[in-house]
């Protein structure tokens, strides 16, 4: 473990949308840590806080309704709050984005070159024409044949998997500290979304930028994190790296999540496990612990918010919100050899 | 670019062929259109008239009087029925009144829309907004012919800051040029103004919703540049069409209650008086001009469409 101190610190993270229906608690009490260099997966189903989370760390959730509570701190200088001004210096520059629909994250009457090299002096002072040779090894670094002259070409001009290419190259145009990735890789073909990610993992290894990656698949997950977040209804309820988390989680619904992933070794008649139920209202979210409600496995203590602890010896870093017992826990997961989340809900 | 061009002329031809064989039908079939009649006055007699429609040929079967006036109108020798003056030299004269009045309008309803379609959009559902939608709506909803009025009577009988119209020619006098033309640039300009604030209110408002401005502040980008480079480029491409068709109807004569109520004597009020007579040959002369300029400046249009955004091809 590193003594450096993280990169990106959140602590007790809220945003809150008031609405004519109520206030949607979209992110609820989010705490998490990342390391300098290291790819954090963010998992959980849609409407989960994923998104909100994400984009509320650099100033991109700008609804006139949000509010905003808590602290997220990157190498020293507070986000939650910040000017825009401090953001704009921010954004682009310490901490990329990479987009979920690379097909409407370009503009559509601007040359891709055009609109990398904008990016590129908006944070540093050289010339239109170092920018542009930038641009087109960019572009070359990221894998596009014959950058130069795409690099003068339309957004329209561009394959998907080219326009996830053209954003990556984007994301690191000015050597991020931070990249956030908010599902990469959804609007593209299934053929070509294994090979953007593991790009996108080298391309951080290589450069030393960390990557905050938001999926919901498990062999993403499996394959490129260091660590993993999983979050259930504006919560993180169980945090961990990935060896801890795939071989010995902790809260039921990280069970059903791994569960309800496809298997090659299981027949091919076998249906799916899914996890009973549906997710909580943001509007009025059941008390205590968000998953109760869905939990086979709820008791008394569910009604009060479980925090989010080691409930480990040995695994300080994985954390949980479950009440249950850790061996109970291990016992209760297994089914028929098998992590799952089995029992009614209702 | 140059099958563009040609295909762009051979439907000129074609609207010209149709919209003159129009016109031309229009006033055979419409009451009290004999011409003969006309000309002969109030007092003549039968013989008089069929004199007269033996010598202007209007006993001929109508497509030879189609055929003969579209001949004289090409070869610049149409004279109208009720003065017989040269039509040709008639248009001529008006032009420089309407050029004057659609450049001047044409500038000022575009800065102006634009300008206030920004305001709006800066802050939509706030007061300012609120307060210009109203403007606008009341502008959109207020006739020239009124709006003419009562500008008229508080700046020209009332005060006499302005002239009450007519039209100075810029080589002349261009300070009385413009005097003379403040008022009907600002009543013909208004109702546009009101109308492209709004188009371009929705357009911002849908553009700052759009996933490549929100990627442009994710780049880092400032609020300003966002805005001029991603939301103002791309909500500015509707309008410069819409400006170059309605550009192109006030230049073609389309603005005749504003050139009639100040008294510009352009082409449009060439229109309305000879509309007003059933004369036929102006008539055909003017919707053939306007027919002409609109489908040209559509090309235009297009044109430049293609170059500001490159999503369209002028191929097809």
């Amino acid at each position: 473990m590193s003594t450096q101190p993280p990169l990106l610190e959140v602590d007790e993270l809220s945003v809150t949308f008031g609405t004519d229906d109520g206030t949607v608690r979209a992110v609820d009490g989010v705490s998490l840590a990342v390391e300098q260099g290291e790819i954090l997966c963010v998992v959980g189903e849609s409407g989960s806080g994923k998104s909100v989370m994400t984009s509320s760390l650099i100033g991109l959730t700008r609804a006139a309704n949000a509010r905003f509570s808590g602290r997220a701190v990157f190498d020293g200088v507070e986000l939650i709050g910040a000017s825009e001004r401090q953001l704009e210096r921010i954004r682009g520059a310490e901490i990329a984005v990479i987009p979920q629909d690379p097909m409407t994250a370009l503009d559509p009457v601007q040359r891709i070159g055009d609109q990398i090299a904008e990016q590129i002096r908006a944070h540093n002072r050289v010339s239109k024409r170092e920018a542009f040779e930038t641009t087109v090894a960019l572009m070359e670094r990221v894998g596009i044949p014959q950058a130069r002259t795409r690099a003068r070409a339309f957004v329209h001009q561009f394959s998907g998997g080219m326009r996830q290419r053209i954003m990556i190259a984007m994301a690191l145009s000015c050597d991020p500290r931070l990249i956030i990735a908010d599902e990469p890789t959804t609007a593209l073909d299934v053929t070509i979304q294994a090979q953007i990610l593991h790009e996108l993992a080298a391309l951080c290894r290589q450069t030393g930028a960390a990557l905050i990656l938001v999926t919901h698949d498990f062999g993403v997950v499996a394959e490129l994190a260091d660590r993993v977040a999983v979050m259930y209804g504006g919560r993180i309820i169980e945090q961990a790296s990935v060896t801890e988390l795939f071989g010995d989680p902790q809260h039921p619904y990280t069970w059903g999540l791994l569960g309800s992933v496809p298997r090659v070794d299981r027949p091919r008649s076998a249906r799916l496990p899914t996890i009973g139920g549906a997710p909580p209202s943001l509007v009025r979210p059941p008390t205590g612990c968000h998953f109760k409600p869905r939990c086979p496995h709820r008791f008394e203590p569910c009604d009060d918010v479980p925090p989010l602890v080691s409930r480990l010896p040995g695994q300080p870093n994985h954390r949980d919100r479950c009440w249950l017992d850790v061996e109970e826990k291990r016992r209760l997961r297994l089914v028929d050899g098998d992590i799952r989340l089995v029992g009614a809900a209702t | 670019m140059t099958r563009f061009i040609v295909r762009r002329m051979a439907q000129t031809v074609i609207v010209l062929v149709l919209i003159s064989i129009f016109t031309f039908l229009i006033f055979q079939v419409i009451p009290n259109g004999d011409p003969a009649a006309r000309l002969a006055g109030r007092t003549a007699s039968p013989d008089q008239i069929r004199a007269i429609a033996r010598s202007w040929g209007f006993d001929q079967p109508i497509y030879v009087q189609y055929l003969r006036t579209m001949q004289k109108i090409f070869s610049g020798s149409v004279v109208s029925y009720s003065q017989q003056i040269n039509v040709v030299d008639q248009i001529r004269r008006g032009l420089p009144a309407t050029v004057s009045l659609a450049v001047g309008a044409g500038v000022i309803w575009l800065l102006f829309g634009i300008v206030v379609g920004l305001l709006s959009a800066l802050r939509p559902g706030r007061v300012l907004d609120r307060v210009l939608g109203f403007l606008a709506l009341t502008a959109i909803s207020t006739p020239a012919f009124v709006l003419g009025a009562v500008l008229l009577y508080v700046f020209a009988y009332r005060t006499s800051i302005l002239p009450t119209g007519e039209y100075v020619p810029l080589t002349d006098d261009p300070w009385q040029w413009f005097r003379h033309l403040v008022l009907p640039w600002i009543s013909l300009s208004l109702a546009f103004i009101g109308f492209y604030s709004r188009v371009l209110r929705g357009n911002v408002l849908d553009a700052k919703h759009e996933e490549y401005v929100r990627m442009a502040r994710a780049k880092g980008l400032s609020g300003r540049r966002v805005m001029v480079r991603h939301v103002l480029r791309n909500s500015l491409i509707p309008i410069v069409s819409l400006w170059g068709l309605d550009f192109a109807g006030v230049i073609g004569g389309g603005a005749i209650l504003i050139e009639s109520i100040f008294d510009l004597r352009g082409v449009g009020q060439y229109a309305a008086e000879s509309i007003s007579t059933l004369d036929v040959p102006p008539i055909m002369v003017i919707v053939m001009y306007t027919g002409v300029l609109v489908v040209v400046v559509a090309a235009l249009v297009d044109i430049l469409y293609a170059y500001l955004d490159p999503r369209i091809s002028l191929n097809t």
